[in-house]
């Protein structure tokens, strides 16, 4: 009984983690139906760059967050911007797809060529400390984890519901004529969507680089999962989103121990399979909502 | 105010207006009318924006607009209420008309236009926390109408407000547009209701096959033989 809240705990705090990615991801998809291939790229850009900042400024991580944060919503607007923006304006919208798997490549291989394939791991004081719960025990990093994938999913939530730009980004979503009728920039929304997303993977990057070292292709494990968590819990849904980032959470590390961590992916994307066959729309399917 | 000359403008490769003139004088009713398919909503939707004029210039209070984005259209005090509503289904109607005060002109008085429009809309005031899309024909088209006022346009511009209701609601969807007429906003109205259109129209266009055909006061036009053969049916 014990090894079992043990792991469900563990679980949880990994949900935390795959919801801020996931988040970000079917906030993309729900309002610029847009499938971003490259994400988990960005999270690998935000991976170096907490290295960095950690290694030459000789900050703890978590101090930097603010600045990835800010740079990664930068770049996640610019991408918007310069390549996905004309690319809407020439042509259908899979060329945008596309686009976005080329840029996951051509930034796997400038890692490569920037860092080479060797793992830089972020130093990580004090955040691989235990924090003990009666008999249970919490990494420092994973409560954080936890705690911040709470704070993301309900400070969007809340952005969405209460400001004008998020009432206008689901406007946008809903109806995209109607809202440009209203006097909404769309291409506008769509930078700053893009530019969310990508900072809500600058945040992940902060938070999982003092635990699993940053290499070109880092992105790929954690942003396959984030993809099941997304398809599990509706695209486009914010709060499936964070649901279905628990249960995958929840998923991961009961499977692990009780089937075979070699065996948790198979588990995961077996889920997944099962999902798309028995309620593609997932929990909280966006399958209405859309124009 | 608004002035359109020799407009060209179409979908592609096909040209539904072919160089249209139409202008509307501030604190005007104009109206075109015109059969299925003759242009009426490709001209609103050019003129918002929407859809980028090939050939001919849009002028709005001397300034020319035909190049410019939606947006920019509505923020200088164009504001289209379209065709088959198209509300934002998931919000509630509250959000709705927020989204309709939505340009930082309309924000700044969000709250005292909010009472003014819902004055004019009593039955709206009680769907405020609906969902738009749970609401009944008529009900949105009020809320359609509703949310265009939020954006305290200069120019408001209607597509076909009573497409698709019941006769009846048709009646009160012409009586909220003579009420907004009579608040003294300038309005451009698009309408197969011909007969009642005209009987509240200043000023008339008929737009027959993307042009033109005539122009008139409104009341000569309902005694025009062309017309009353060609759309009122008499």
């Amino acid at each position: 009984m014990d090894t079992f809240v043990q792991l469900v705990l563990n679980g949880l705090m990994l949900g935390g983690l795959f919801a801020i990615i996931s988040v970000g991801l079917t906030l993309i998809f729900g309002i610029i139906r847009l499938v971003n291939f490259a994400h988990g790229e960005l999270l690998m850009v935000g991976m170096y760059l907490t290295w960095i900042g950690t290694t030459q400024l000789g900050v703890h991580p978590y101090v930097l967050a603010p600045a990835v944060v800010l740079v990664l919503f930068v770049v996640g607007l610019l991408i918007q911007r310069f390549i996905l923006q004309p690319l809407l304006e020439a042509r259908d919208a899979h060329v945008q797809i596309f686009a976005t798997v080329g840029l996951s490549t051509a930034l796997i291989n400038l890692a490569l060529l920037v860092f080479g394939a060797d793992l830089y791991a972020t130093p990580s004081s004090g955040v691989r400390d235990s924090i003990a719960i009666g008999p249970y025990r919490i990494l420092v990093g994973q409560l954080v984890m936890f705690v911040c994938g709470i704070a993301v999913v309900a400070a969007l939530h809340l952005f969405m519901e209460r400001s004008y730009l998020g009432r206008a980004i689901r406007a946008t979503a809903q109806h995209r004529a109607a809202a440009q009728l209203m006097g909404v920039d769309v291409k506008r929304i769509y930078m700053v969507t893009f530019g969310i997303g990508a900072a809500c993977v600058g945040l992940a990057a902060v938070l999982v680089a003092p635990i699993y070292p940053a290499s070109p292709t880092v992105g790929t494990y954690f942003v396959l999962t984030a993809f099941v968590v997304v398809v599990l819990g509706g695209m486009g849904s914010l709060h499936g989103a964070f649901i279905g980032a628990l249960i995958i959470g929840l998923v991961d590390s009961l499977s692990g121990f009780y089937i075979a961590p070699d065996l948790k992916e198979v588990v995961i994307f077996g889920l997944f399979i099962g999902i798309l066959l028995l309620r593609p729309t997932g929990l909280f399917g966006l399958g209405r909502g859309s124009e | 105010m608004l002035t359109l000359h020799d407009v060209q403008a179409g979908y592609g490769r096909t040209t539904i207006l072919h160089g249209i003139n139409v202008e509307v004088r501030a604190g005007e009713v104009v109206t075109v009318v015109g059969a299925n398919g003759a242009g009426k909503t490709t001209t609103l939707r050019t003129i918002v924006g929407l859809v980028r004029p090939t050939a001919g210039r849009i002028t709005f209070e001397g300034e020319e607009i035909g190049r410019l984005s939606p947006h920019e259209v509505v923020a200088r005090g164009i504001t289209l209420i379209p065709e088959g509503r198209q509300l934002f289904p998931f919000m509630s109607v509250r959000d709705n008309l927020r989204m309709g005060a939505y340009t930082p002109h309309a924000r700044a008085r969000m709250a005292q236009t909010l009472d003014e429009v819902l004055d004019l809309f009593p039955r709206v005031r009680e769907k405020l926390e609906q969902h738009a899309g749970s609401l009944s024909g008529g009900e949105q088209q009020m809320v359609a109408i509703a949310r265009g006022m939020m954006a305290r346009p200069k120019l408001l511009m209607f597509d076909e407000p009573s497409l698709g209701l019941a006769p009846i609601i048709v009646s009160q969807v012409f009586d909220v547009v003579e009420q907004i007429v009579r608040t003294g906003v300038t309005v451009l109205l698009v309408e197969q209701n011909v007969f009642r259109t005209l009987s509240i129209a200043d000023r008339g266009y008929v737009l027959e096959n993307g042009a033109i055909a005539m122009s008139d006061s409104g009341a000569a036009l309902l005694r025009d033989d062309h017309v009353r053969r060609a759309y009122l049916g008499i």
